[in-house]
This record gives C-alpha cells, sequence and structure tokens, in this order.
C-alpha cells in the first residue's frame, strides 16, 4: 500500500481517533501514517455493532412483551452473551437462562442480583428495569 | 499522589502489544521501532480457532497469541519481564502506585470495553489489550495507549474494571516491566534467527496455523450459505484483518516494514525485494477485504466460491513467499 492509498474518508466508529497504518512513501520505505479510517473497516465494525444492537433489540421487545427478564436485554446492551457472562459471574449458563423467565427473575434474591449488576457494570436497581 | 515519568516519550502504534514493547524497550536504552519488536518477537502468524469462539465467531488472528512479543524481547535483549497478576484487585492497584512511584513505567493487560477513552463503537469484551501506565495525577492515570495518537488519561476506577475484567484471557491484574537489559542493539543474528522463526510457523504442520491455517479457512469460506450469517462471517474475517489494530492488511505491511530493518540489520540485501512481495501480498489481503465489503454492501451478489478462492490465492503467496524468505536467512 502506498502512503497516498491509506485511507482518510473517515470512519465514524473511530470517534474522532486515527490510527497508525503503515504504508510505502516515495522512497520505497514503509512508515507510520495516521488513518481516519475508510469504508472497508467502518462498514465491518458497523455490521458488528449493528449484529450486536439487534439482539439488544430484540430483547427489549421481549422483555416489555414479558416472555424474557430484563437480565438479557442488559447482558446484550453490555455486549455480552450467555458464555461470557457465566464466566464473569460464576453463574452457570444453564442458572443465568432460567433466570432469563421473568417469574424466576422476580424471585432473584439480592445477592445474585448484585452480581449480575456488577458484572454488567450497573446498579441491581437498573438491573430490574428496561432503560 | 502526583507522579510523572517525564523521560517517557509516547509513541503512536499500529498494535498494542509491540507498541508497548517497542516504547519500553526504547524507554530502557534499546531504542527500536514498533516494527522491529514485532519482527524480532516472530509475532507475525496466521490462524484460524474454530473452537474458540468470539460472539459466534471462529478466532482467527493474523499474529502469535497475546504475550508472545514481550516474551520475544528476552532474548535479543537480554532482559527479564517481571509479570505479576493479583488476586485482590487493591493490592494490584497498590502494587501499580507503587511501581509509580519508584519512576517505573509499567506495563498492563486490560480490556478494552471497560476504557472510557476508547470510542464507543470500538468497545468490545477483548481482554488482551496492552497499555503503559507513566504516571498519576490526583485520582487519574496517565496512559500511554499506543494505538491512540495522544496520551491518555484514565480514573483509578475505571482502570481498575478494565485491569480485572474476567472472561477469555482475563488479565486478572496483569502489570509487566523490564528488570534489567542487558543488550541495547540488535543483531544481525537475533534478526536472523526470528526471521527463521516466523517462516517455520507459517509453513509448519499444524493445519490450523499458518498458510495451511489460511487453506481451512478458505474451506470454510467455501462452503458458507449464501445468507446473513454468512456475510457476518466474511465481515469478521475482515474485521479481525483491518480493524483490531494490525497496521493494515492484518499485520502484512508492519512486517514488511521490519524486513527493510533487517535488510540494514543482518546485511542482506535480498530482504528488501522480499519486504517489497510482503507489501504486495498485503494489498492482496486489502483487496479481499475490498471485495468482502462490497458483497457487504450488497454491490455486489454474495459469493463465498470467488472469496475462498481469494483467501487460496493468498495462501498460495505466503506459501511461496515464506519458502523464499527462509532460502534468504539460510
Amino acid at each position: 500500500m502506498d502512503v497516498d492509498a491509506v485511507p482518510q474518508e473517515g470512519n465514524r466508529t473511530l470517534g474522532g481517533h486515527r490510527k497508525a497504518l503503515y504504508a510505502r512513501d516515495a522512497d520505497g520505505r514503509m512508515v507510520l501514517v495516521p488513518s481516519r479510517g475508510g469504508e472497508v473497516d467502518e462498514t465491518v465494525t458497523v455490521q458488528a455493532i449493528a449484529r450486536m444492537n439487534a439482539l439488544a433489540d430484540d430483547a427489549r421487545a421481549r422483555a416489555l412483551a414479558g416472555i424474557t427478564a430484563p437480565l438479557e436485554y442488559w447482558m446484550c446492551a453490555k455486549r455480552m452473551d450467555v458464555p461470557l457472562l457465566s464466566q464473569v459471574t460464576g453463574i452457570w449458563q444453564w442458572r443465568i437462562r432460567r433466570h432469563f423467565r421473568p417469574e424466576k427473575f422476580a424471585r432473584l434474591p439480592q445477592h445474585i442480583l448484585e452480581r449480575y449488576a456488577d458484572a454488567l457494570g450497573i446498579s441491581a436497581g437498573q438491573l430490574r428495569q428496561l432503560p | 499522589m502526583n507522579m510523572i515519568n517525564e523521560q517517557f516519550r509516547h509513541r503512536h502504534a499500529a498494535h498494542c502489544e509491540s507498541g508497548v514493547a517497542a516504547a519500553l524497550m526504547s524507554h530502557h536504552g534499546a531504542a527500536i521501532s514498533e516494527a522491529m519488536a514485532f519482527g524480532l518477537s516472530s509475532a507475525l502468524s496466521f490462524a484460524y480457532l474454530p473452537f474458540v469462539k468470539l460472539t459466534g465467531f471462529p478466532l482467527i488472528a493474523y499474529r502469535m497469541p497475546p504475550r508472545f512479543i514481550l516474551r520475544g524481547m528476552a532474548k535479543p535483549f537480554r532482559t527479564r519481564f517481571r509479570f505479576e497478576t493479583f488476586r485482590d484487585p487493591a493490592a494490584g492497584m497498590r502494587r501499580l502506585d507503587e511501581l509509580l512511584a519508584q519512576g517505573k513505567v509499567v506495563g498492563l493487560q486490560t480490556s478494552v470495553f471497560w476504557l472510557p477513552y476508547f470510542p464507543e463503537d470500538m468497545r468490545f469484551h477483548f481482554n488482551a489489550h496492552n497499555l503503559l501506565v507513566y504516571g498519576k495525577q490526583g485520582d487519574e492515570y496517565l496512559i500511554s495507549d499506543p494505538v491512540a495518537e495522544e496520551p491518555q488519561r484514565c480514573a483509578a476506577a475505571d482502570l481498575q474494571r478494565a485491569r480485572f475484567a474476567k472472561g477469555v484471557l482475563a488479565p486478572k491484574g496483569l502489570l509487566y516491566y523490564p528488570e534489567t537489559v542487558g543488550n541495547t542493539e540488535v543483531t544481525p543474528d537475533a534478526v536472523r534467527k526470528a526471521i527463521r522463526k516466523t517462516a517455520r510457523i507459517m509453513l509448519g504442520p499444524i493445519p490450523l496455523v499458518g498458510v495451511r491455517g489460511m487453506r481451512m479457512l478458505a474451506g470454510k469460506v467455501a462452503r458458507l450459505k449464501p445468507d446473513e450469517y454468512g456475510l457476518n462471517y466474511v465481515g469478521h474475517i475482515v474485521r479481525m484483518q483491518e480493524e483490531i489494530g494490525t497496521g493494515g492488511a492484518g499485520f502484512r505491511f508492519l512486517y514488511a516494514s521490519f524486513l527493510q530493518e533487517a535488510a540494514d540489520i543482518a546485511g542482506l540485501p535480498e530482504l528488501r525485494a522480499l519486504a517489497e512481495r510482503m507489501n504486495e501480498i498485503g494489498d492482496g489481503w486489502r483487496a479481499f477485504g475490498l471485495k468482502a465489503v462490497r458483497m457487504i454492501k450488497g454491490r455486489e451478489a454474495f459469493d463465498p466460491a470467488l472469496l475462498a478462492g481469494m483467501l487460496r490465492g493468498q495462501a498460495e503467496n505466503e506459501a511461496e513467499f515464506f519458502r523464499a524468505l527462509k532460502r534468504a536467512v539460510a
């Protein structure tokens, strides 16, 4: 890649940051070039973010309909999945899935709620509700 | 507590670990570039690990596993890194303050998700991000994050969270610093050895690693169905290649830069021509990324077989390249 081929169109997922790429300058040397990013990297990040947001939206709709607990929404909103939440909280995956059932979730003791809330970086009060 | 290491210079880098390694070694008198840290530790690779899942997709890496670069600094510079992990977060933070008070620049392994200065869309649960701490002012740590252009600041509570995140590759508060640096020059012998090792890794016998890993991934891509999952899958490959701090084309451009430096140090002018070839291979990876994105955006029909063919082409080019590289340093 030549220096003038380094993407600079801008990538909104970078939030104004520039990332370092390496490219060939006029003398043929590979040098570090700060890049504003371009379509290729933006597209794949937006795709990954959209996939996670879709999961969160879906969980939210189901939580509103009373089919699942807010816990599932918060897990998705914090970009986690069941295996990861299980690793972070130390609660088995099948128990987490059980806690997605609204009637089970409503009866969770405070210390379990705290463990989830802590792992997700929110308060136990927030965890009980949808934003 | 107010404590700033004035000698330390922040440097922008493509990749967190090679950036941290280069900045730390340079701080301790062995002035090297990021590319040299990356090449000298034989960090270039390729791995396709279908059994390790990241949010439902396999692990695809264009480099060796975390800490490989730091450990790779040991022999060429006759240095020893001290690695410390902590069970108790408070103890981990105390130890960090203690080292800063001694005037040390300290490396940390952190999760990206809990670092507030990271752009929102870049915050994923990735636990093997490296950064340096070079001071503290009040409650804020002064951070040299190699992938950021400028030094950053981070509140103690946030940094603690990031250091003690759990999950795959949990950092457990890992901090590190070199204890002694016995040698500050890069020797021709170290360069040759590092290159030989990279050629061995890339041409090795394990079907998931190196050139064979690329062929395996190509086979998987060829079997993708033309649906949403398939598009997400190829998007995931491109993200690992371009977005996750690689300096472009999955570290191939960074390695080309290393080969140019290596040509002078090792007195092997043929490495210059090979650097040029590595550059072209990098362009091939970028062409693959561009093609995949055109399909994701719907400008072209999604054609898994075509993408798989491009991956196989890359594998062929790299196989040939690393055989030539091996001959050059034999």
